[in-house]
């Protein structure tokens, strides 16, 4: 099966702090891949470094088959500034930034994809609201929307489902599903292990490093999430400089 | 009424002119001013207007008060700050707030110093408060270019400047124009703030930027109306400043800015959009 991205003794991170570290591995065209590990185990760092927010300090991430600008990623909800008075509408139509760029202007049949991605995540009639206004159920709905209109190859979901009740979680799950079925790629950071276990056919598991990486019901054992845990705690201020080479 | 209103315009060259200079401020500032508010930049804005003081001061030292010069100083002075405080935020544990204050204490002093070691307390009044009331042509034309170029780049920066406050990380993923777009604004509120200076002065200059947009904030939930409402609000505050200016025998440069205080006050209060109004008169609850 095809690639969509390969790591290569990849290790990304914070002022020479890894926060990833050399990991290597495939995620095949059209996978569905868990990321699972402890809080700082570094896996929205590797959703940041995949999109290329983030630069390698070390080894590479290469997605031959996907383009740049086919790939969509979602953020924390935390890191959106919903203050800001931005309509529901104008926040998803930015979806459509890879086709409309700086300055291109938004067909009418854009438009109706517009209102039909709004409505595919029930948000009908939140049209005209502004962001700040929204729930945290309906703002992650929204954002789902604009995923949609981005029609993209390869899609990057960092903690999606985080205080969200259960009706909103199943929905937007349809959405993942349906994406599944039409053969793009997905990784998702998640930390319910049941919803990982239930939902997702393969996980990786990271504590910086990669603690396992394979089916689901074979990476998330107690021994592995025990490792996790263990793994995650020893951060130093005074670490030497790294000498591991490629793995 | 007409002869309150309209022929101080029409008797006096200077007031017309004052007329459009504070227009021309209030077309180029009050939409950056906006953006100010929205990225929670309010206070950079005031950091920067003093920022340019020193900049200006040199001018002023080298060929008097000339506006080539002082423009080009405060220029200068303003990208060299704006730069300067973004680098030791970036380089250092220091945060961008506390290393602007450091900045602008330093600038103000330094530029009130170098003023005074040539001019006279008249020349320190003029920079520091600025003359509306004394605008020629070649500072007209510069703020009005400077309005213009303001206009046009907000035109042209509009849709990744409105996604790099809401949801930088997103157009991280989709383009490189983030950082550029950060760059030019930078540049937008400098440009403005050098036109401001030559106006109303260090201490005031961001007054036409902040206040109107301040007071828009309480009008309208929506960006676009927020920029109208801001620009509207400066530019009534210009005209009525400079009619009350005229009838009281008052500074210009504070009476405009007062005016715009005052409906920034009354904005606070009668506003629709998250004003006091909702705590004076709560009003019963809403079926849904």
């Amino acid at each position: 099966m095809a690639a969509a991205l390969q790591f290569r003794n990849l290790t990304l991170g914070y002022d020479r702090h890894p926060a990833v570290h050399h990991l290597t591995g495939t995620v095949a065209a059209g996978a569905l891949l868990a990321v699972i590990g402890p809080n700082g185990a570094g896996k929205s760092t590797l959703l940041k470094g995949i999109v290329g927010v983030l630069r390698p300090l070390d080894g590479a991430i290469e997605h031959a088959q996907v383009k740049k600008e086919d790939i969509a990623y979602l953020p924390q909800i935390a890191e959106i500034d919903r203050s800001f008075p931005i309509t529901v509408y104008d926040l998803v139509a930015m979806g459509l930034w890879r086709r409309a760029g700086l300055f291109g202007g938004i067909s009418r049949r854009q438009r109706d994809e517009i209102e039909k991605a709004i409505s595919a995540v029930g948000l009908e009639g939140f049209e005209g609201r502004t962001i700040g206004t929204l729930s945290g159920g309906q703002m992650q709905r929204a954002l789902f929307a604009r995923l949609l209109l981005q029609d993209a190859h390869l899609i990057l979901l960092d903690e999606p489902f985080t205080s969200l009740d259960a009706k909103t979680i199943s929905d937007l799950l349809d959405l993942i599903h349906r994406w599944h079925g039409e053969r793009r790629t997905i990784l998702i950071v998640l930390h319910d292990l049941d919803l990982a276990r239930a939902q997702f056919p393969e996980t990786l598991l990271l504590a910086r490093q990669a603690v396992a990486w394979g089916r689901t019901q074979d990476v998330l054992t107690a021994e592995n999430l025990l490792k996790a845990r263990q793994m995650c705690e020893a951060f130093d201020r005074h670490a030497e400089i790294c000498e591991t080479d490629a793995a | 009424m007409y002869d309150f209103l309209i022929s101080p315009f029409v008797e006096f060259e200077f007031m017309r002119r004052a007329l459009v200079g504070a227009f021309a401020l209030a077309l180029g500032g009050a939409p950056v001013g906006v953006f100010l508010m929205l990225r929670r930049m309010s206070l950079t804005g005031d950091a920067m207007a003093h920022a340019i003081l020193p900049g200006a001061a040199v001018g002023f030292l080298v060929s008097g008060l000339d506006l080539f010069a002082m423009t080009v100083g405060g220029i200068v002075a303003g990208f060299t700050v704006a730069l300067g405080a973004g680098l030791v935020a970036r380089l250092t544990e220091l945060k961008e707030d506390a290393s602007l204050a450091a900045f602008y204490l330093i600038s103000l002093a330094l530029g009130v110093l170098i003023v005074s070691l040539k001019g006279s307390n008249i020349d320190l009044l003029h920079v520091l408060f600025g003359s509306v009331l004394a605008l020629d042509d070649a500072t007209l034309v510069l703020i009005a270019a400077i309005a213009t170029i303001s206009l046009l780049t907000l035109a042209i920066l509009w849709r990744p400047l409105v996604l790099e406050c809401v949801d930088p990380n997103f157009l991280r993923s989709v383009s490189g124009a983030g950082a550029p777009t950060h760059l030019a604004f930078l540049a937008l509120m400098v440009l403005n703030l050098v036109g401001a200076f030559h106006g109303l002065g260090t201490l005031l200059a961001v007054g036409l930027m902040m206040l109107p947009a301040a007071a828009a904030r309480f009008w309208a939930r929506d960006l676009t109306a927020m920029i109208v409402i801001a620009v509207a609000v400066a530019v009534v505050s210009g005209v009525v400043g400079l009619l009350v200016s005229y009838h009281l025998g008052a500074a210009a440069g504070p009476a405009i800015i007062l005016v715009a205080g005052v409906l920034y006050a009354v904005s606070l209060v009668l506003g629709p959009v998250g004003g006091l109004r909702r705590h004076l008169v709560p009003g019963r609850h809403l079926e849904a």
